[in-house]
């Protein structure tokens, strides 16, 4: 059996349509089998509500009297593009406030808008013949915008890696706090109400195909940026009407450690016309698969710890290795549940009806990494070559000689093979001078944890280092732990002036 | 009931909750204890029938002693429950009922803060302490 766009249309015009959300359907195949569910369900609504950072609203202002061709933007203090003819603008959601930092930016500026508050515009103009004003200020509500359209070039994505942090400090990220020693396991997403993970063939959803953007009738524009659905990981763009939204569905976030961020509401209903899409509908959450991934690995490609599934990562806590480690997640489940009811409630009542895109979703598509024509310093580029070093076994005193005759202030300590096993530094002996207790030995007073960093490691990840563990220089070692260099910040100074800067 | 106790090391490095302990025969549960060189703050769980004796001892021993009345509160027209308090809180306060809401037993908390801090949606704080 098969059912047309059409009869499901003219149901949902009568009010006679059948629908279910994504988390009912699978005991309705279940309990009827694939014939009977298609026989019996028209409409399948989904729904998500979590953190997506790539969302922003286009914005027109309308003309001001004497007219300003606004070439910078601010609202609230948060710039927005204003690179679109005069009075147009996109504020970005994780834009950040010039004056309250993390605490404020875009996300917050569109919340606030929907909120019905009033909302302070800032621009500048060079002025032009057509358009004499310089600047302008002014208090805005969102009903005297002629247009507010939010338009988010990434939201839905159909699942996401987990995270885990391997180091031995907490990792501030945009999955959350992240404890030490893999303490704890995060995750985004809502699983099986998850709009693509109920269509991953992209089939029924695309260019032109109505949804729920928070709490508003909005669109499916199409493809989403770094859309990946060959891979598992499909994206939408997505549009909608800020005068309908609902801060019930759009909600402001700081991230600590990361930033600003927008928790938007999505949900998409999925007509039912086929066999395939009742399979695809009936997805649980024990199907669908991500990886544990370690952010303590500052690299693109971080390796995963486990595969979960989210029937796994929503029950609360993982097993390793006998080790229970507690999970838990970013988005809300409970909100992404409201969003298909609610949508359910728009279908049944012929609010909103469905339709088949306009123009398909290629699902074979997968995004690529950046391709980077200038490689980025790294530590091989600017460290200091001497290895000056010297042997546990081995006096202060000549520690103390070889930092004078070096001119340097720290002095890597290694064993008899040659390994690195402590640092020295001028501070140090200058306290077993004064303090001569502790022995005379090198090996008596060395640091023996030592932060290091080797010859093909990006300098930005050395310079973090430096940082997080507030020391000013790092041995660079090899493979073997073997020193063959120091990384000081002295010598990033190398890095001021040079090519990378300009 | 829960005190939070200041007191000055100054006066060299006295024991002071042992000394409670020892003086009053009160049980007493350290929750956090947050010492350096000059001062020490605990926060300490007691029986409520030993309230009374354990503040005025502690008085005599010069230290500030505040009863916290309320702990962590949850601000629920900001709360989406999202749960990111959930697995970093070790005192596993927060859970998720069976609905996905996120509940609270707020019994156990003992103040550390860090979900206050973390909260993307800034719905947790302190309530009035007195
Ligand atoms: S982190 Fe904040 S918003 Fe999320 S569930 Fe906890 S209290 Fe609610
Ligand atoms: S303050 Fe600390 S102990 Fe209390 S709920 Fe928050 S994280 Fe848990």
């Amino acid at each position: 059996m098969k059912k047309t766009i059409h009869q499901v249309q003219e149901r949902i015009r009568d009010g006679n349509a059948r629908v279910v959300t994504a988390e009912q359907m699978p005991d309705i195949v279940a309990e009827l089998g694939e014939e009977e569910a298609l026989a019996e369900v028209d409409v399948v609504t989904t729904g998500t509500f979590g953190a997506m950072c790539s969302s922003g609203s286009f914005f027109n202002f309308g003309h001001a009297d004497p007219p300003i061709r606004m070439e910078r933007v601010w609202l609230n203090d948060v710039e927005a593009y204003a690179g679109l003819a005069a009075v147009d603008a996109y504020i970005g959601a994780t834009q950040q406030s010039t004056t309250r930092e993390d605490q404020y930016g875009g996300a917050h500026v569109i919340e606030d808008f929907i909120a019905g508050k009033s909302v302070e515009l800032r621009a500048m103009s060079r002025g032009t013949d057509c358009y004499p004003r310089r600047t302008i200020t002014t208090e805005l509500l969102l009903e005297n915008l002629n247009q507010a359209i939010m338009c988010n070039p990434r939201n839905g994505y159909q699942r996401y890696n987990a995270a885990c942090n391997s180091t031995d400090r907490a990792l501030y990220t945009y999955m959350g706090m992240l404890l030490p020693s893999c303490g704890n396991v995060t995750y985004s997403g809502s699983g099986l109400l998850n709009p693509i993970s109920n269509d991953p063939g992209l089939r029924r959803i695309g260019s032109g195909v109505p949804c729920f953007l928070g709490g508003a009738p909005g669109m499916v524009v199409g493809e989403g940026t770094q859309a990946s659905p060959g891979s598992g990981f499909g994206t939408l763009m997505v549009t909608g009407d800020m005068k309908q939204m609902d801060t019930e569905y759009i909600r402001a976030a700081t991230m600590k450690g990361y930033g600003v961020t927008l928790y938007v509401g999505l949900g998409i209903p999925i007509p039912v016309l086929d066999i395939e899409t009742v399979r695809s509908t009936a997805v649980r959450d024990e199907d669908i698969w991500v990886d544990v991934i370690d952010y303590g690995i500052p690299a693109r490609n971080r390796p995963s710890k486990m595969k979960v599934n989210y029937a796994m990562l929503k029950s609360g806590h993982l097993e390793v290795n006998g080790e229970e480690i507690r999970t838990s997640s970013l988005s809300s489940v409970r909100r992404a549940r409201r969003i298909a009811s609610e949508l359910k409630g728009w279908i049944e009542s012929g609010k909103m009806n469905v339709c088949l895109p306009t123009r398909p979703i290629d699902a074979t598509k997968k995004a690529g990494p950046m391709i980077e024509t200038v490689q980025g310093p790294r530590v091989l580029e600017i460290m200091d070559h001497r290895v000056i070093s010297i042997s546990e076994e081995e006096p202060i005193r000549d520690a103390a000689r070889k930092l004078l005759k070096g001119e340097i202030n720290h002095l890597p300590v290694i064993n008899s093979e040659g390994v690195l096993v402590g640092i020295v530094t001028t501070y140090d002996i200058s306290k077993a001078v004064v303090n001569p207790g502790k022995g005379t030995l090198v090996r008596d007073i060395m640091r023996r944890k030592v932060i290091t960093t080797t010859a093909d490691e990006a300098v930005d990840i050395a310079v973090q280092k430096l940082e997080k563990h507030n020391i000013s220089a790092l041995p660079v070692v090899d493979r073997d732990f073997k020193v063959i260099g120091m990384l000081t910040a002295m010598d990033l100074g190398k890095l001021f002036g040079g090519r990378w800067l300009k | 009931m829960k005190l939070l106790v200041t007191y000055s090391r100054r006066e060299g490095k006295k024991p002071i909750i042992a000394q409670i302990v020892r003086d009053t025969g009160v049980l007493v549960n350290v929750e956090r204890a947050l010492i350096d060189s000059s001062e020490g703050e605990a926060l300490i769980d007691i029986p409520d029938d030993s309230c009374r004796i354990v503040r005025d001892k502690l008085a005599d021993l010069g230290a500030t002693v505040r009863l916290l009345e309320e702990e962590i509160s949850l601000d629920e027209s900001e709360c989406v429950d999202c749960g990111a308090c959930i697995s970093i809180c070790l005192q596993e306060v927060f859970t998720f009922d069976t609905e996905s809401k996120l509940r609270m037993d707020a019994e156990k908390c003992v103040l550390c803060g860090r979900c206050i801090e973390i909260c993307p949606h800034k719905a947790l704080s302190r309530k009035s302490e007195t």
